[in-house]
């Protein structure tokens, strides 16, 4: 009986860019940023018009459905105008490289190479965020745009006074400064694994049930594997879309400061 | 001719297998996922049936009720999935 070739943790060597080694993973990267930016020309082709065609309208219909859906859980328009384009687009991003992963071809074309040693063959398209570099670097962008979205909102100090408070002043606001920082530090590695345990999951859950039955049964986990990249986009999106809005409203101690010094806090 | 083929099969799931079921990585494995899993599954079901509770006796808060729910899912779906990574490492690295 044959053998079963697992996906491996990390992602394959398909070619070299001089030094650079290109892998599977970000080939599929490039080619899920080509399918969004044909999508953007492709709307900017309608110019806008006041009557719009379908095509116009669908894509008016999509952005306008996202806005509310955003605007419902951050209810301030004008924050929400600010962090629509970061989350908005995460989502469109890992919504789409999600759905490339179950086409037909990604994980199946292969080309021979030298892996860990020996010649084995080596799929050209694997899923995007079954890399935990891509997932790390998306955690990294959605965590550090936070931090930056609160300096930006309410002034270095003020931000900063969060994470850092007087311990001779206040112990136990200092210790939890301190764990707000590790939670800081520990929601990066969250966002990046929960993304990339599901969408690799789904990949070795694939492989497997192609495996034992070809015919039929891959149907219910395709449609599995649809859902659950499209819940693991809206998740990411939707808990960035939270800390923003936590990171931007002022920090409560500043009131209870306020209360029992009698002094303005700025 | 037959003879070497299946001495051939036989001399390479020995090598495969480890000797005892203790010294076998699938043991662990496994173990890792039991073990981490049952507490998210017991939490999500947890979330799903207080969800449903509060939709069910305020109808018109459903939208909102929804998405702390799926919010609150992934989170707890988050831990299950480090144990997943865990035995994964395990398993083939």
């Amino acid at each position: 009986m044959a053998a079963i070739t697992a996906p491996t943790l990390a992602s394959e060597t398909v070619g070299h860019i001089g030094v650079f080694e290109l892998r599977n993973t970000m080939v599929m990267a490039w080619l899920a940023v080509g399918v969004l930016i044909l999508l953007a020309l492709a709307t900017w082709r309608t110019k806008y018009k006041k009557v719009p065609g379908r095509f116009q309208c669908f894509m008016e219909m999509l952005v306008e459905g996202f806005f509310d859906f955003f605007q419902s859980i951050v209810q301030d328009r004008k924050q929400t105008r600010r962090f629509f384009p970061l989350v908005a687009t995460i989502f469109i991003f890992l919504l789409t490289a999600n759905w490339m992963g179950i086409l037909p071809g990604v994980g199946s074309i292969t080309i021979e190479g030298i892996e860990e040693g020996h010649l084995t063959k080596i799929p050209i398209f694997r899923s995007m965020n079954a890399d935990v570099n891509m997932t790390l670097a998306v955690a990294l962008i959605s965590v550090i745009a936070t931090q930056l979205f609160g300096i930006a909102v309410l002034g270095v100090f003020p931000y900063a006074s969060k994470f850092f408070m007087a311990p001779w002043r206040d112990p136990i606001g200092s210790f939890v400064g301190i764990l707000e920082f590790v939670a800081e530090c520990a929601k990066i590695i969250s966002f990046s694994f929960r993304l990339f345990g599901n969408i690799f999951a789904g990949e070795v859950l694939l492989v497997v049930i192609s495996f034992l039955i070809p015919y039929l049964a891959p149907l219910p986990f395709l449609g599995l594997e649809l859902f659950v990249g499209f819940i693991q986009a809206l998740v990411f999106a939707l808990l960035t879309l939270v800390f923003l809005k936590m990171a931007v409203t002022a920090h409560a101690h500043a009131e209870h400061e306020v209360l029992h010094h009698g002094r303005a806090v700025h | 001719m037959f003879d070497i083929a299946y001495a051939a099969e036989a001399a390479s799931e020995a090598a495969a297998s480890s000797v005892s079921l203790f010294t076998d990585r699938n043991l662990y494995v496994s173990i890792t996922m039991f073990a981490g899993a049952a507490m998210p599954a017991l939490s999500i079901g947890w979330i799903g049936s207080k969800s449903v509770e509060a939709i069910g006796r305020n109808p018109e808060a459903a939208a909102k009720i929804q998405t702390a729910m799926v919010l609150s899912v992934a989170f707890a779906e988050a831990i299950a999935i480090y144990s997943l990574v865990v035995s994964l490492i395990i398993k083939f690295v």
